[in-house]
């Protein structure tokens, strides 16, 4: 296999340059607006069905997908706005997508749940805990298989791994050397159940060891060592090295989805990880290592807050797939969808 | 006996209750069971009335669940394991299809399977293409489990304490868009037996078979059928396995026109299954074909207009009843 990433320099933070760094700021706010934003859509009864928001997450997915090319696949859970919006879909399609609008990134037919964009690999959010896993597994059969020169990073919950597929997933990647990084997001909660009380271990690392894949913690709440610990998975798969398993430590701020209370958790647990923000913690290394200033960062937060208003206009003024159209998209033999269509 | 009205929910949480109460060999399993008292709230109160011993939040991983009630029921518990939703427990099919319905037969009969698998299913609620399935028929087409669609909150609840006291498997097919259906349920303790359909309302002209949340709108289509002369009979299966043909047959010979409706997809579907029972045992009795009213054959979409279409409605019945009674 063929490997061109040599030239790429050792990504930590002192070489990354502002306009990186500030790249990865701005990600991360676009995404903790977006959810915001979306919050209030849904309470407006804009958005229905299942809804899960990514915020407090957002080191994990943009400082992973900005370890990856456009060409790499993510495939990824429910909770996918984060990862498709990191991965580069238009966020005014993601938005459209959750009015269930035409527009959106699944001609509205999948919803929250179900984002998906072929122009920039990402290959879908998937509601069936552990049910992508597989799935992402077969991706980087088909990268090897092909000789391509990318990868697949895979994103799922704590609670994933209490099922058969992922077993079945990691013990596979291993055996056939596949290029596939498992990144785990730890929140410590499976809808309302903590990680303790569904895991007869507390780390999950570990188990990736077990398959003969290496694991390791990675401080999800810190974008650079997200990134980092994601450059070194994919090198290690574009050599041919075969699967990595990398842990993230992070929490979700909001309930597990619109319709949950989230009673299962004290406000003072969600305080001491808010002590922990990305949103907070990073800007103000910016700041204090001189990379930035405080209006630069005010400034992105005021485009970024701009940003999301375009998408809320965006969806609201799209049109509902045609009702004509129900049937459509059953077969491969059904044409595309007029101007929609892929 | 006195009634009150409480919803589908309450009449589900009520038969658990009840029954751990009086068999101590009844415990629930599933997952956010205990803790959380149920994503929809079923079990709500079992974990502080019963403890964990006898209500146990479960990883989530359906084909263990499944199987460890299997496992239980074979050690001699009556486990009533929840699924989130029946989408989840097709992660359990090879131990409910595999090991549960075959497990007794294979063993020559030497062992039974107490156990019921529980939990919500259907659309409506824009949950999409993963979220949004009717499994009753894949249940129903493998001999060795019973079937079970309550559509009112009295036969919710007398239907599971029939499901728990059962000596096989019961699979237990609650709709999600009933949980906060109420009804008249009786005081005290109620089972309803398997293999009664309910006729829910009467009629002479077409008769209409259906069972879950179908009911509910098959109801609706027979009064407003009603106030065009039409008279439509409706039939309430309540249980798919054992499936009462005779009560859908002493209907069909007096009205002599059949439709079967319901929300899951249309291949080799129960409506399929019934229509094929109709024309087999009653063709002579018959002035139409049977017609079938289904889902559309397609993954469930987002959209809600779209999802609308996508399962029969309302005048959707009306319109096909009309036709058959023309
Ligand atoms: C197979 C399956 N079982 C149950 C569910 C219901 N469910 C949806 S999300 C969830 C919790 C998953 O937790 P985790 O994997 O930790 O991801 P997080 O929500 O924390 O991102 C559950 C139980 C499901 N969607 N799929
Ligand atoms: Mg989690």
């Amino acid at each position: 296999m063929t490997i061109r990433h040599e030239e790429r320099p050792v990504l930590t933070p002192h070489n990354l340059d502002e306009t990186e760094l500030l790249g990865l700021f701005r990600r991360m706010a676009l995404l903790r607006e977006f959810e915001e934003r979306t919050a209030e859509q849904y309470a407006r009864g804009r958005i229905w069905g299942f809804c899960h928001l990514y915020t407090g997450q957002e080191a994990v997915a943009v400082g992973a997908v900005s370890a990856l090319t456009r060409e790499d696949y993510v495939v990824t859970a429910y909770r996918d706005h984060g990862q498709a919006i990191a991965k580069g879909i238009d966020p005014k399609r993601v938005m459209a997508e959750l009015f269930g609008k035409r527009t959106g990134t699944s001609l509205g037919r999948g919803g929250s749940m179900h984002l998906f964009d072929r122009e920039v690999n990402f290959m879908g959010g998937y509601a069936i805990v552990g049910g992508h896993l597989p799935i992402a597994t077969g991706l980087a059969l088909a990268v090897q298989y092909r000789e391509e020169d990318r990868i697949v990073a895979t994103f799922f919950g704590d609670g994933a791994v209490a099922e058969g597929a992922f077993h079945e997933s990691l013990n596979l990647a291993q055996l056939w050397q596949l290029p596939v990084v498992f990144v785990l997001e730890n929140n410590l909660y499976g809808m309302g159940t903590a990680v303790e009380r569904a895991s007869a271990t507390r780390d999950f690392h570990p188990r990736a060891e077990a398959y003969g894949i290496p694991g390791e913690a990675v401080d999800g709440m810190d974008v650079l060592a997200v990134r980092e610990a994601v450059t070194r998975a994919r090198d290690r798969a574009l050599d041919g090295k075969g699967p990595s398993f990398l842990e993230m430590k992070t929490y979700r701020f909001r309930p597990h989805s619109m319709s949950d209370p989230g009673r299962y958790r004290t406000r003072g647990e969600v305080d001491i990880w808010r002590q922990r923000d990305p949103l907070r913690t990073f800007p103000e290394r910016l700041i204090e290592e001189e990379v930035a200033t405080r209006e630069q960062i005010d400034v992105i937060l005021g485009e970024v807050e701009e940003e999301v208003r375009e998408c809320i206009a965006f969806a609201e003024e799209s049109p509902h797939p045609e009702p004509a159209d129900l049937m459509r998209f059953v077969w491969a033999a059904d044409e595309p969808e007029g101007e929609d269509g892929p | 006996m006195s009634m009150r009205e409480i919803t589908y929910r309450d009449a589900l949480n009520e038969a658990l209750h009840e029954e751990m109460a009086r068999d101590p060999s009844v415990l629930v399993l599933g997952e956010e069971v205990a803790l959380y008292e149920g994503a929809y709230k079923v079990t709500r109160g079992l974990l502080a009335r019963f403890g964990e011993r006898r209500v146990k939040d479960t990883p989530i991983a359906e084909e263990v669940i499944a199987g460890s009630a299997i496992g239980a029921a074979m050690g001699g518990l009556r486990p009533v394991a929840e699924m989130m939703t029946w989408n989840f427990a097709i992660l359990a099919f090879d131990q409910i299809i595999n090991h549960a319905a075959k497990i007794r037969y294979m063993f020559g009969g030497r062992v039974k399977l107490p156990l019921v698998i529980r939990g919500p299913q259907g659309g409506g609620k824009q949950l999409a293409a993963q979220h949004s399935q009717s499994v009753e028929t894949w249940l129903a087409h493998c001999p060795g489990l019973k079937v079970v669609c309550p559509s009112s909150p009295a036969d919710a609840k007398g239907l599971l304490v029939t499901a728990i006291r059962d000596d096989d498997p019961v699979m237990f097919l609650e709709h999600e868009i009933l949980y906060n259906a109420k009804g008249n349920v009786p005081e005290g303790e109620i089972a309803v037996p398997f293999g009664q359909a309910a006729i829910v309302h009467q009629g002479s002209d077409v008769t209409i078979i259906t069972y879950s949340l179908m009911t509910l709108k098959a109801l609706k289509a027979a009064e407003e059928l009603e106030r065009d002369g039409i008279h439509a009979e409706v039939i309430d299966l309540r249980t798919l396995v054992p499936l009462d043909m005779e009560a859908v047959l002493a209907s069909v010979r007096k009205t002599n026109r059949a439709l079967v409706v319901q929300e899951g997809w249309p291949v080799c579907g129960m409506a399929s299954e019934i229509a094929a029972r109709i024309q087999e045992d009653a063709f002579d009795d018959l002035d139409a074909p049977v017609r079938r009213l289904t889902g559309k054959p397609v993954p469930m979409p987002y959209n809600r207009i779209l999802e609308a279409q996508a399962v029969p409605q309302v005048p959707d019945i009306v319109a096909e009843v009309r036709r058959l009674a023309a």
